[in-house]
């Protein structure tokens, strides 16, 4: 037992099975309240996001202010599917699903065309993919939907009601989060060559324009039921605590795992110095983008998240000044630290969100704005590198290889014989 | 054959071309950083590029590794034109070179600045790091004990999982060096190696060089301002002064040549 404790994966295990199994029970009697509730889960979507942002920011170095668009993206697409699914309109899944692995077999088959090229221009690279994403859509709205769409919806109408709602809702978070890998794709290709600040300023640009796109979703866009400035309202609130306790931690198995890679390593080279990585090898384009995309992936997940448990969606969430609280939380918590954005994200939202809006007067809203930006100057000025720098638990660290064991004994020089060492 | 003394042995001569520059012309905005430079190296050589400060040496290693596209001229290697590939696909391809201001990762351990290196050749991809597949466990381990047989070739190994920032300078510059091995080059470019050293540090910088040509095979390529380390190991030097070449030949020719002479040590004399 004592062994099995030292093993940290055992025990980091156990310790969110417990956690998983305390707040199901806290739940089933009656303790944690919707409010609550809410609250846990919103912290967990909004960790998510932080999550996606600090491998982008923290772990690659590429600054971006946009994981909120994502986040929309995510949140909005999933809301129409599983929204017109309980209305007997299986369009809006067929059309997602279908969609996206049509443009990403397109944008692949794009990719693999253009490598074959040297120095194509990065305007025509992106336009390319871009008609490869659209025409995917395109095939997937006009064929694919008139064609399959009712057997879908019978095929999974035929199952139990209960199975079925789950599996439409794990399609719509799926959709949302690879809708949202896909744009992030396409519009990291021309922004991310620009360079770290530019991108800020792009990635900020774009959080504004799918706002704004939200904002007219019945008069610009061909989504009435989406209703613009005035809300989505009548989505299904299918997020319950198993649903959010294991996309959660899928997101923290699957962003541990890859910085533990190879990949990570190579994600991490482009931070520290990039033009370094460039020439030990590195595609430091291919890995901005990987980042940049994988983060965008978790902010729409949590989108999906967050939506059905609101059961309501409304521009004014997805707006400018709330799309700085990743970039708070991951300064807080840590650039380059997964603990510190965990502990941070939870506090974060439960301390903001929950107990000051219980305990603060009304005019505290429009106050917040001032706050936040003071306290974080004074988290820049006293502790620049966050709550926990970066440090990470036993479970999230990079493992520190124990040094070889050598088979002949260690030469006196630094320099051994030729031949002594196999390489 | 152009870009190459005359007076060299025949069993050299012999040996096929690894880099063969040619007319290398680059401008930044109206400064004439290299102006018509050519070279031709030949596998297995160890040849210098020597110069005063703001020669051009360092903007021809950038050349080389498409840090910058030439305003004109051609680099190939191997037979393969290096001029509008970027860098990464340049190293890829068997070139490798160290900086004259180390470049390390200085936040990452030392073997992770190995290992980075070494991510071309990772052998598994992001669904193996995800899953944790048996081919990630494998290759990994294989990864990290080649790079640890790297950090002990260079007397690393007790430093492994040290801060890259926190080594002494002497060796950063041979992490330096072990990093670019870990590209598998046969081409090494050295910026300027013993910048920093003092003369017993120069000593101890040539065996390491004799050293890792002998045992990886490799064409070495060296740029140096002073010139102690590179008359005493180069075969023979290609000397620069304000972006032209002036001089070529076996270090006792160079040494002796009056226009080096002139550009270099006079120069040198006033400063
Ligand atoms: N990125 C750059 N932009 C503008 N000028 C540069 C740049 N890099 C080098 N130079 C100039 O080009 C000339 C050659 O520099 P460099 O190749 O670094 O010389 P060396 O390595 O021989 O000391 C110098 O005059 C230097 O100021
Ligand atoms: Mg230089």
């Amino acid at each position: 037992m004592r062994q099995l404790l030292r093993n940290t994966n055992f025990t980091f295990i156990l310790g969110a099975g417990l956690v998983f199994i305390l707040v199901q029970a806290l739940i089933s009697v009656g303790v944690l309240n919707a409010y609550w509730q809410g609250i846990i889960f919103w912290g967990a979507a909004i960790t998510m996001v932080s999550l996606g942002l600090n491998l982008i920011y923290g772990f690659n170095g590429q600054f971006s202010l946009g994981q909120f668009g994502f986040y929309a993206i995510g949140a909005y697409a999933s809301a129409d599917i599983t929204y017109r699914w309980v209305r007997n309109d299986p369009s809006a899944l067929v059309v997602v699903i279908f969609g996206s692995v049509l443009a990403l077999v397109f944008m692949l088959g794009v990719s693999a065309f253009l490598r074959r090229f040297y120095g194509v221009a990065t305007l025509a690279k992106f336009l390319f993919h871009f008609l490869a994403a659209v025409l995917g859509f395109f095939l997937a709205v006009r064929f694919v939907n008139p064609a399959i769409g009712k057997s879908v919806y019978t095929a999974l109408n035929a199952l139990p009601s209960g199975l079925s709602q789950q599996i439409v809702f794990f399609l719509a978070l799926v959709g949302g989060a690879t809708l949202a890998g896909i744009i992030s794709y396409l519009f990291g290709i021309p922004v991310l060559e620009l360079g770290s600040d530019y991108f800020g300023i792009a990635t900020l640009g774009f959080t504004i324009i799918v706002k704004v796109l939200l904002d007219n979703t019945d008069t610009l866009l061909p989504f009435p039921e989406m209703k613009g400035a005035r809300g989505m309202v009548g989505i299904p609130k299918w997020t319950t605590w198993p649903w959010v306790f294991f996309t959660f931690m899928a997101v923290v198995l699957v962003m541990r795992n890859l910085l533990h890679s190879s990949t990570g390593r190579a994600i991490l080279s482009v931070r520290e110095d990039e033009r370094a990585a460039e020439l030990v090898g590195i595609d430091t384009a291919s890995q901005k983008i990987l980042a940049f995309v994988i983060g965008s992936v978790f902010a729409g997940l949590a989108g999906g998240i967050r939506a059905h448990d609101m059961a309501f969606l409304h521009p004014t969430m997805f707006g400018f000044l709330p799309s700085f609280n990743p970039l708070i939380i991951i300064v807080f918590g840590g650039l380059g630290s997964m603990t510190g954005t965990i502990i941070t994200g939870f506090f974060w939202i439960f301390l903001l969100e929950g107990l000051l809006r219980l305990y603060l007067p009304e005019g505290f809203e429009t106050w917040r704005f001032v706050v936040y930006p003071l306290v974080l100057l004074l988290m820049m000025l006293l502790r620049p590198q966050g709550l926990m720098g970066r440090y990470e638990i036993a479970f999230l660290r990079r493992p520190l290889p124990p040094p070889r064991v050598k088979e002949s004994p260690p030469a006196p020089k630094p320099i051994p014989e030729a031949g002594e060492v196999a390489v | 054959m152009k870009g190459r003394p005359e007076n060299l042995s025949p069993e050299v001569e012999a040996r096929p071309v690894i880099l063969e520059i040619e007319g290398l012309t680059h401008y930044f905005d109206s400064l004439r950083a290299v102006h018509d430079f050519s070279v031709t190296i030949k596998e297995g050589e160890l040849v210098g590029l020597i110069g005063p400060n703001g020669a051009g040496k360092t903007t021809v290693f950038n050349l080389i590794t498409g840090v910058y596209r030439p305003t004109a001229g051609s680099i190939r290697y191997e037979g393969a034109q290096l001029v509008g590939l970027p860098s990464h696909e340049i190293i890829q391809m068997g070139i490798a070179r160290t900086f004259q201001n180390i470049r390390l990762f200085a936040n990452l351990t030392v073997l992770d600045n190995v290992l980075i290196a070494y991510h071309p050749h990772a052998g598994y991809g992001l669904a193996d790091s995800i899953f944790r597949s048996r081919r990630y466990r494998e290759r990994e381990k294989a990864m990290i004990e080649r790079s640890q047989e790297f950090l002990e070739i260079f007397g690393l190994a007790d430093r492994q999982n040290d801060i890259a920032g926190s080594l002494p300078y002497g060796l950063q510059r041979r992490l330096e060096i072990a990093r670019a091995l870990a590209t598998q080059p046969r081409l090494l470019l050295l910026d300027e190696p013993a910048a920093g050293m003092n003369p017993q540090e120069i000593d101890q910088l040539m065996e390491l060089i004799h050293f890792i040509r002998d045992r990886f095979q490799l064409t070495i390529f060296l740029v140096e301002h002073r010139m102690r380390l590179v008359m005493n190991i180069c075969e023979w030097i290609t000397v620069m002064d304000f972006g032209e070449i002036i001089a070529r030949g076996k270090p006792e020719e160079v040494r002796g040549n009056p226009q080096v002479i002139e550009a270099y040590l006079g120069r040198q004399a006033i400063r």
